[in-house]
């Protein structure tokens, strides 16, 4: 248990620092800077007290939004995608949520990715419309979404093919 | 009573969500109409001082091509220098007498595809840098000065919807208001240029003299393309920037010495 604290701090600290230092610099095409940070609420230990879930995604929102001066657009939308986590689970993984030895292991790759895309699609249209908060750009909004949706979801997949966490 | 209570205890979560994102809320709207947050910003000494050392590594990468640009900076105003009347160098070149003081700082966070972008550069305070001033690069303009720590400072950029600079096509005293749609981050667009200025794709926009914040005649960019507004009495044009926003590190601030004369004077006027 306290080894689980410890890790998901470490993560905290490492996401926010790969965020700020390496991913929010990349710009990549002029315009593409993926958050890769959202991999955090795919790491994050499944059953777990909500409250304190949706207090860690606020804090590491707001953390990153004092560094890349965004006051709380990413806090926002990490609270929402804590609070919609278990929803959008049971909606990928179905009954087998429900179970209390449900872990990652006994799930399909497709199941996963499907449950990433949700989670980086639900924090993405939130960061983008409100970042703007104009329906006259509602189609640089969408393009921002998907975009930058897809490149934040090429690499949390591979990132989480590459450091896969041995406890899940 | 009980009921109540009950209820609460079991949306416990959703009311702690409500509660989050209402404060995230808050602070998101406010960022839009307000200046930024005086607690909350980059300037600050984590922030800063990890972006200090970010940038440290950094700034190695490109220190070839830096030094040639500001050779090459060094070159022009030698030129401009050497090209005009001896006489006038050493009158203007007396300290007391100027009206602009000029510090040089570094970037050590750049930002230019969010809608509102600030920079962070590594003076502070401690190096005599205050809200307000104006900061400039090599080719032209970059914003105002927002946020102050003791070592660090934010800039308000010109890719920021709320930024608001007066700007006027060079050769003329026809002014109007730099502001920037947030589509593309290498073209700003000046409005209020009334309809009866001839204009020409490719006339230079400066800085114009009235907000006390830049001096006058800062380059800022060539008109790209530009049409009526909605009014039909006013243009809208595209103003495409002379200053690579993409690629900045060495940034000049600046600031007027007679400006809070001037706003003095000002302040006294309206009442």
């Amino acid at each position: 248990m306290n080894n689980t604290v410890i890790i998901n701090i470490f993560r905290f600290v490492l996401l926010v620092l790969t965020q700020v230092l390496i991913f929010n610099n990349l710009n990549f095409l002029g315009f593409i800077n993926p958050m890769v940070y959202v991999i955090f609420f795919y790491w994050y230990p499944i059953k777990v007290n909500r409250a304190v879930f949706m207090l860690t995604a606020f804090l590491l929102g707001l953390t990153i939004d004092i560094f890349s001066d965004t006051l709380a657009l990413n806090a926002l939308a990490s609270t929402t995608v804590a609070y919609l986590r278990p929803p959008v689970m049971r909606f990928c993984f179905g009954v087998n949520y429900d179970f209390q030895n449900f872990s990652f292991k006994n799930t399909t790759k497709i199941q996963r990715i499907t449950f990433m895309a949700l989670v980086v699609l639900i924090h993405h249209l939130i960061y983008f419309f409100f970042e703007i908060l104009s329906i006259a750009h509602i189609l640089l909004i969408l393009k921002n979404v998907f975009v930058t949706g897809v490149v934040t979801l090429v690499l949390c997949i591979l990132f989480s093919s590459l450091f896969s966490p041995r406890s899940e | 009573m009980q009921r109540i209570i009950n209820f609460v205890l079991r949306y416990r979560n959703a009311f702690l969500y409500a509660f989050f994102a209402f404060i995230s809320l808050v602070m998101t709207i406010r960022s839009h109409s307000y200046h930024q947050s005086k607690f909350f910003n980059s300037s600050k000494w984590v922030t800063g001082s990890i972006y200090g050392a970010g940038s440290d590594v950094s700034s190695y990468f490109n220190l070839k091509d830096e030094n040639s640009r500001l050779v090459d900076e060094n070159r022009r105003l030698r030129k401009l220098l050497f090209n005009s009347i001896s006489d006038t160098i050493t009158a203007s070149l007396d300290s007391t007498v100027m009206q602009h003081e000029v510090l040089s700082a570094k970037l050590i966070k750049n930002s230019y595809i969010s809608p509102r972008n600030y920079v962070t550069i590594d003076k502070g305070a401690r190096d005599g840098v205050h809200q307000d001033m104006g900061v400039i690069t090599t080719d032209g303009i970059l914003g105002i000065v927002e946020n102050v720590s003791n070592k660090f400072a934010t800039v308000q950029s010109v890719l920021n919807t709320k930024s608001n600079i007066n700007a006027k096509i060079k050769g003329t005293e026809y002014f109007g208001s730099l502001i920037w749609d947030a589509k593309d981050y290498t073209v700003v667009q000046l409005v209020d240029i009334p309809r009866l200025v001839p204009l020409v794709v490719g006339d230079t926009i400066v800085t114009g003299g009235m907000s006390s914040i830049f001096p006058e005649n800062v380059p800022v960019g060539t008109i790209k393309k530009y049409d009526l507004n909605d009014s039909k009495s006013f243009y809208n044009i595209d103003v495409e920037l002379f200053s690579d926003m993409a690629n900045i590190k060495n940034v000049y601030l600046i600031e007027n010495k007679d400006k809070e004369e001037i706003q003095e004077l000002e302040a006294r006027t309206i009442e």
